[in-house]
C-alpha cells in the first residue's frame, strides 16, 4: 500500500499553464485516488468537455456519471459543472425552486441567467466553486461523505487564484446575510487542510515561471498549495559524458561515425552531421529541463514526474500515469 | 499512403504586407504571443509602421521585447531595424484602467466617483466575459483610426472566449434589454423602499428571491453598479457594430496559432469554424513547435534495429543512443504530421505554415526575428 503525501486532502484542484496536460493529470490523479475501492468525483469547470474526450465518452451532461473503474475496484465519476446548472442547483437547494417551476423560468426570461453565467464571470466562478464545495461536503444518508475525494480540472495557472478566491472577494461585498455565509463556508473548505492545489508544469521556461508565480499568488491568498507535477519529462538518452559534450557543441563525431559503421550503416557525412545535430538538440533540451527543475526546487514543494508519452493519450496510458502518481505518493 | 490534397502554404510576408489588422488566436501554450510579436517585428522591419497589442496579463510580450512594462499607451520597441521606414510599438491593455477610463469618459464627474468607489464595480469591472476581448477590439479600432499605424497586430487571450467579442454585443444586448436590469435598477432610480412598489406583482417571487440572496444592505450597491454598467454600455451597440464591421472589412486577417498536438489542433479547428461562421477573413494556420527530421534516408525502424545491434554487443553507447533518439524523433514527426493532416482534411483550403521547435524559449528580438524568418519560410541562417 502506497502512502499519500496528502492524506487529509479531499479536494484536489489541478491547475497548470495551457498545454501542460492538466486535464490528463487531473484524470490520472482521480484514477490514482480511486484505486483500491474509493469513490472519486472528477469535475471540470471550463466547459471544454476535456474529460469526456479523455475517457472517450459522449459529452458529459450536468450530471454525475461513472466514467471509469480504478484498479482494485474504485469508481471515478465525472461531472462537467456549468454555471447555469450550478445556479439552478443553488436555487433548488437554498430556495427550493424547481428548475422547471415558474420562478426559475421567470428568472431565465428576465436575463438573470445571462447575467450570472456569461456577463459577469466573477459571479459564475462563485457558482462553480460553490458547487465544488457542495460535492466535497455532501453526505450520504448514513452520514458518510458521498465522495472520498473530489478532483477538479481547474482553470489555468494564471486564473486559478482568482477563481478559488472569488468567494472571499464576494464575501467582502456583503457584511452579513446569506451571501456572506455561503462565501465563508466555501472559503473555509478551500483554505482548509482538506484542500490541495496541485500545479502541472513542463520543464520549459514559461510554464516554470508561471508555476512559480502561481504558487506565490496561491500562498498570498492563503490557499493550500499541494504538489508540483512535472509532465512530459524526457529521459536523457545519451550517456552523461556525451550529453555534456553535445550541449557544449563538442560531440565526438568520429566516435559516432565509427559506431554507425559498426551497426551496419553507411556513415556518410550528411547522415553523421544530421544525426549529430539531433543529438545536440536533445542535449540542449535536457539542459533546459535541468535548469527548470532547479528553479522548481526552490519552491520546496513535493514534486512528481510523469514521462513524455510518445503516443497519444489513451485510456491505457491514463492508468499508467495514475500508477506513477501513486508510486510517487501524490495519491 | 493515399495521395492527399496538397495543403496551401500560408504566405506570411504577403499577409503582413497587405493587412491593416492582424488578429492572432489559439489555445494556451502554443506560442501565440511569440508568434504575434514575431509577425509584428517582421512587418516593422519590412517597412510598416506597426503596433502589437496584447491583453495577456502575464506580461510575456513585454519580456520578449525587452520592455520593462506595458500599459495602455503604445511604447516604442528599441533595437528594431527601422531602415525600411517602419517601426514597432507595443502595448498591453490594462483592463481595470480601460474600464475606469470609460467610466470617466461617459459618466458625469460626480457619478463617476461614486461608480469607481462602488465595491461591486471594483470586484467585477475587469472580469466581464467578452468585454475584455471587446475592449481590445475597441482599442484596436482607435489605434487603427489614429492613422499612426499601417498595421495593428492583436494577441488575444488563450481561451475559447478569445472570440467572445464576436457575440459579446449580442449577449450584452440580451442582458441590457432584459427585465432583470430594470428591476435591479429600480432602487437606484426610485431610491430605497419605493423600489418594491415599482415592480409589478408578477415579480414578487423574483424580488423575494433577490432580496433573500443579496440581502437588503447589498441591494443599493448592486443597483448602483448596474446603473454604472448602463453608463458604460451606453451607445454600446453602435460601437460594437462598428468594431464588428471593422473586423470584417478588407484589410483584416485572422491567424490561428496551434501546436501539432491533438488538443491544440482541436481548438484551432474550433476557431477556424467559428471564424467561418462569422464570415471573418482567415489568413491561415500557424503550427508552432513542429519536429521534423532531416535524416530522411534512415527510417525509425532501421534506426532501432541498428541501435539494437550495438546494444547487443555493448559497443558504442553514443551511436546507439543517437540512433534511439533519431527513431523517437521520426515517430514524433510522423505523429505530428498525422495530426496536421487530419486538420487539413477536415478544413481543406486553409493555408498552413509550420515553425520548427526550438530547444529553448524566445526572449529577445533576435529570437523573434528568427521565428519571423521561419514563419516566412526563409531558410534558417
Amino acid at each position: 500500500m502506497w502512502v499519500s503525501d496528502f492524506p487529509g486532502a479531499r479536494l484536489h484542484v489541478v491547475t497548470g499553464k495551457g498545454g501542460t496536460g492538466k486535464t490528463t493529470v487531473a484524470a490520472a490523479l482521480a484514477l490514482a485516488i480511486a484505486a483500491g475501492g474509493k469513490r472519486v468525483l472528477l469535475t471540470e469547470v471550463e466547459g471544454r468537455q476535456g474529460i469526456a474526450q479523455l475517457f472517450d465518452t459522449a459529452p458529459l451532461p450536468y450530471e454525475e456519471r461513472k466514467v471509469a473503474v480504478a484498479p482494485g475496484g474504485g469508481d471515478v465519476y465525472a461531472l462537467a459543472i456549468d454555471p447555469e446548472g450550478a445556479l439552478l442547483d443553488y436555487l433548488h437547494m437554498f430556495y427550493r425552486l424547481s428548475p422547471s417551476g415558474i420562478p426559475a423560468r421567470t428568472l431565465r426570461r428576465m436575463g438573470a441567467f445571462e447575467f450570472a453565467t456569461t456577463v459577469a464571470p466573477g459571479l459564475s466562478d462563485v457558482l462553480l466553486t460553490g458547487k465544488v464545495k457542495e460535492a466535497v461536503i455532501r453526505k450520504q444518508k448514513d452520514g458518510t461523505p458521498a465522495y472520498d475525494a473530489v478532483v477538479v480540472d481547474g482553470p489555468p495557472t494564471g486564473r486559478i487564484t482568482r477563481f478559488l478566491n472569488i468567494s472571499h472577494e464576494m464575501g467582502g461585498l456583503a457584511k452579513v446575510g446569506p451571501i456572506k455565509n455561503q462565501s465563508d463556508n466555501v472559503m473555509a473548505v478551500l483554505r482548509s487542510a482538506q484542500t490541495a492545489v496541485h500545479l502541472v508544469t513542463l520543464l520549459e521556461e514559461m510554464p516554470v515561471q508561471e508555476t512559480l508565480d502561481g504558487v506565490a499568488e496561491l500562498t498570498a491568498a492563503q490557499l493550500p498549495v499541494g504538489g508540483v507535477i512535472v509532465n512530459a519529462v524526457r529521459e536523457p538518452v545519451l550517456p552523461a559524458a556525451d550529453l555534456a559534450a553535445a550541449e557544449a557543441g563538442r560531440l565526438d563525431v568520429a566516435a559516432l561515425a565509427a559506431g554507425l559503421k559498426e551497426a551496419g550503416l553507411e556513415p556518410d557525412e550528411a547522415l553523421v552531421s544530421a544525426l549529430a545535430s539531433e543529438a545536440v538538440d536533445h542535449a540542449q533540451r535536457v539542459a533546459l529541463e535541468e535548469r527548470g527543475r532547479d528553479s522548481l526546487g526552490a519552491l520546496q514543494r513535493p514534486s512528481y514526474e510523469l514521462p513524455l508519452l510518445t503516443q497519444a493519450v489513451d485510456l491505457g496510458s491514463l492508468y499508467r500515469l495514475a500508477e506513477l502518481l501513486r508510486e510517487q505518493g501524490l495519491a | 499512403m493515399n495521395a492527399t490534397v496538397p495543403v496551401p502554404v500560408l504566405d506570411i510576408d504577403a499577409t503582413i504586407d497587405g493587412a491593416r489588422i492582424l488578429v492572432c488566436c489559439g489555445s494556451g501554450g502554443v506560442g501565440k504571443t511569440t508568434t504575434a510579436a514575431a509577425l509584428a517585428l517582421r512587418a516593422a522591419e519590412r517597412g510598416r509602421r506597426t503596433v502589437v497589442l496584447t491583453i495577456d496579463p502575464a506580461r510575456r510580450l513585454a519580456q520578449s521585447m525587452g520592455l520593462s512594462e506595458l500599459d495602455n499607451t503604445p511604447r516604442r520597441v528599441t533595437g528594431v531595424d527601422e531602415s525600411a521606414g517602419g517601426f514597432l510599438d507595443a502595448m498591453m491593455l490594462d483592463m481595470k484602467r480601460t474600464f475606469d477610463e470609460i467610466v470617466l469618459t461617459h459618466a458625469e464627474p460626480s457619478k463617476a466617483e461614486a461608480i469607481l468607489a462602488n465595491p461591486f464595480y471594483q470586484a467585477l469591472s475587469s472580469s466581464f466575459a467578452g468585454t475584455q476581448e471587446y475592449m481590445a477590439m475597441e482599442k484596436l479600432g482607435q489605434l487603427q483610426a489614429s492613422g499612426d499605424y499601417d498595421l495593428v497586430v492583436v494577441d488575444t487571450p488563450p481561451t475559447r472566449s478569445a472570440l467572445d467579442f464576436l457575440d459579446a454585443p449580442q449577449r450584452l444586448t440580451t442582458f441590457l434589454d432584459g427585465r432583470m436590469i430594470k428591476v435591479l435598477m429600480a432602487p437606484a432610480k426610485a431610491g430605497g423602499k419605493a423600489y418594491l412598489k415599482v415592480v409589478s406583482a408578477g415579480f414578487n417571487v423574483f424580488t423575494g428571491v433577490i432580496a433573500k440572496i443579496v440581502g437588503a444592505s447589498v441591494l443599493q450597491d448592486v443597483s448602483q453598479f448596474i446603473a454604472a454598467l448602463e453608463t458604460m454600455f451606453g451607445g454600446f451597440r453602435e460601437r460594437a457594430q462598428a468594431t464588428y464591421d471593422l473586423l470584417k472589412a478588407p484589410g483584416t486577417s485572422f491567424i490561428v496559432v496551434a501546436a501539432p498536438e491533438r488538443d491544440a489542433l482541436r481548438e484551432a479547428a474550433y476557431f477556424v469554424e467559428r471564424l467561418a461562421e462569422e464570415r471573418m477573413p482567415l489568413a491561415g494556420l500557424v503550427v508552432n513547435r513542429v519536429h521534423r527530421s532531416e535524416v530522411t534516408s534512415l527510417t525509425a525502424e532501421r534506426s532501432v534495429a541498428a541501435a539494437q545491434t550495438l546494444e547487443a554487443t555493448g559497443s558504442s553507447p553514443l551511436a546507439s543512443a543517437v540512433l534511439r533518439l533519431h527513431a523517437d524523433r521520426v515517430w514524433l514527426a510522423v505523429r505530428e504530421q498525422r495530426m496536421e493532416a487530419r486538420f487539413s482534411t477536415a478544413h481543406p483550403g486553409v493555408p498552413v505554415v509550420e515553425v520548427a521547435a526550438q530547444p529553448g524559449d524566445v526572449h529577445d528580438l533576435d529570437g523573434l526575428r528568427r521565428v519571423g524568418a521561419d514563419l516566412a519560410g526563409e531558410a534558417a541562417a
